[in-house]
């Protein structure tokens, strides 16, 4: 019993990530806490898509099932529970049944090694980026088999142009990766990593964003990464492949209740991982804004107040909406669930202006944060944007973005060939 | 990745088939993985698993299944076939009883920590000539592939 609490306590005091220091049981509670993190993340997206979409288009979006709609997703996920599960007729039995498991599989294990903080990732991997797109591209496959075991020719061609986007788009993003990669390495040992936590930490080091390095180099490279992973995770405007006016639904048609549910989990996670890529290679991932130029104890001090300050904000705007409630009695409990929601966010900020907490959250705040801001832009891009055309589609990644990456990798390498043997002679 | 293998050449239907040769790959990836060699490891799922067989299931797909699964199963050349799993299974028993005399006496140190690095160093530095042999190749297959495609050249 003893060795048990000294085993679990001794990694208190590490400053490693629990698959590094080898420690089971704080892995398996990380695991926990991302999984449990990713499952809120995916809820508050579907409520916040429909309620962004809907105001972008001028009008309300869900606002019936609870205040402004914010029990939307439950009522959702426990309709998607009830429905019957139909099976196609002439269906594979076998493929129809794990499609979706490996498609979830792919887009939750990629989670692993996400950093959140120096030491707040399940594990760190030296090979951490290389793991996250070789995971997310199996999900390609669970989406072409489940495209053929529907054993109809709407799913099929759909599953199939959607596998041929996302083969393509890869391409593009694994050179945009490689340029960011190529700019880790410009420390005085001369040797890169790939580690995530390794990169957020050379951004560190090297006192800047990757996004700004080598101006416009790490723009151009950034914009790649990112209207790839957009392509990538089949989200508008290159969702060709599941919109409903195109080919009633794609690769998901035949699926029903839960089963599609899960297609829907993985597409919301993956859209979760691909920005978490792009936010740890370019965005200083867990790093506060100017974590070097206004470093010291008043800069730090204010930075410390954003998560409280955030989630204080978020509760004001929930009070204000109570006051704003229609004062009918039939909206009596929508407006005490509104409040009660304003309190507990409230409160969620008051704990985090307390030091030992707040000491522990900024990393993970400001993670979160970016991440946040790339949801936003997802949404954003579905409702701006009309849809790509397939043939348009494929050559964009091929004939615009390919040679986009190609030469941005070979500008960037000159460059920081340059830099080591001119300016640092 | 011995049942995969099995799977592979004992399925009727070739997606299943080409879903067990996917399980059969990501057990190699595990098996390099064992063998401090974390970068192939994840060159080999990106590659093999998530685009080679990709393909292999577009073309099996595209392809018309439904003859070939209704086809009954021959193996008519069991003799030749006996006789070499003879051999190999020979093969395996002699190197195992044999023991490890067979195998050079000092192991490489087993680095797992900067194995990417010292990949990189050797593939660009003293193996430079193969990797650029290597990628003609498959300049020549994708022109091949044009050539093949193209209506008019």
């Amino acid at each position: 019993m003893h060795e048990i609490l000294q085993y679990i306590s001794s990694y208190l005091t590490s400053d490693k990530t629990p698959g590094v220091a080898g420690n089971m049981f704080w892995a398996f509670v990380y695991i926990m806490l991302v999984f449990l993190g990713l499952s809120v993340a995916v809820i508050a997206m579907n409520w916040l898509e429909r309620k962004i979409l809907a105001h972008m288009q001028v009008r309300l979006g869900p606002m019936r099932v609870g205040p402004h709609g914010l029990l939307q997703p439950i009522a959702d996920a426990i309709k998607l529970l009830l429905k019957e599960d139909i099976m196609p007729a002439e269906a594979d039995g076998f493929v129809f049944w794990m499609a979706p498991l490996i498609v979830v599989l792919a887009a939750f294990t990629v989670f692993v090694v996400v950093p959140f903080g120096p030491t707040h990732a399940i594990t760190d991997m030296n090979i951490g980026i290389l793991f996250m797109l070789g995971v997310s591209s199996l999900s390609v496959l669970g989406i072409v088999m489940a495209g053929w075991a529907s054993n109809s020719h709407y799913p099929l061609i759909g599953a199939l142009r959607s596998s041929a986007q996302m083969v393509s788009y890869e391409v593009a993003m694994g050179l945009a990766v490689v340029s960011a990669i190529l700019m880790t390495s410009l420390n005085s040992e001369g040797t890169g990593t790939l580690s995530m936590i390794g990169i957020v930490q050379a951004q560190m080091a090297q006192g800047e964003w990757f996004i700004f390095k080598f101006f416009p180099l790490g723009l151009v490279a950034f914009f790649i990464f990112a209207v790839a992973m957009v392509a990538e995770t089949n989200r508008a405007p290159f969702d060709l492949a599941e919109a409903e006016s195109e080919l009633t639904a794609g690769f998901h048609t035949e699926y029903s209740g839960f089963r599609w549910s899960l297609f829907f989990l993985a597409e919301y996670s993956a859209m979760i991982a691909v920005s978490s890529i792009a936010v740890t290679l370019w965005l200083g991932g867990w790093l506060r804004p100017f974590p070097n130029w206004l470093s010291g104890s008043p800069s730090d001090q204010i930075f410390s107040f954003f998560p409280g300050v955030t989630f204080l904000f978020f509760a004001a705007i929930c009070f204000f909406n109570t006051v704003r409630m229609p004062k009918h009695p039939l909206f009596r409990i929508q407006t005490i669930g509104l409040a009660g929601f304003g309190v507990v966010l409230g409160l969620i900020g008051l704990v985090m202006f307390y030091p030992p907490v707040s000491v522990r959250v900024q990393d993970i705040f400001w993670f979160s944060a970016k991440v946040a801001g790339f949801m936003y832009l997802y949404i954003w891009y579905r409702g701006t944007f009309p849809r790509y055309r397939f043939d348009q589609l494929m050559q964009m990644g091929w004939k615009v973005l390919l040679p986009m990456g190609l030469g941005v990798l070979i500008l960037t390498a000159g460059v920081a060939l340059l830099q080591e043997k001119i300016w640092h002679l | 990745m011995l049942i995969g293998g099995i799977a592979v050449i004992t399925r009727k239907n070739p997606v299943h088939s080409a879903l067990a040769l996917i399980i059969t790959l990501l057990a190699q990836a595990s098996l390099y993985l064992m063998l401090y060699a974390p970068f192939v490891a994840g060159v080999q799922i990106i590659l093999y698993a998530g685009g080679i067989m990709v393909l292999f299931l577009f073309v099996i797909m595209l392809v018309s299944i439904d003859r070939s699964i209704r086809e009954r199963q021959f193996n008519s050349q069991w003799i030749v076939g006996i006789i070499a799993a003879t051999a190999l299974g020979g093969l395996f028993i002699a190197v195992y009883a044999k023991g490890s005399s067979i195998f050079p006496q000092h192991v490489l140190p087993a680095v797992e920590n900067d194995n990417t690095q010292k990949i990189a160093t050797m593939l660009y530095g003293q193996y430079m000539f193969a990797f650029e042999i290597a990628s003609l190749l498959l300049l020549v297959a994708i022109i091949g592939a044009v050539v093949m495609a193209k209506k008019r050249i």
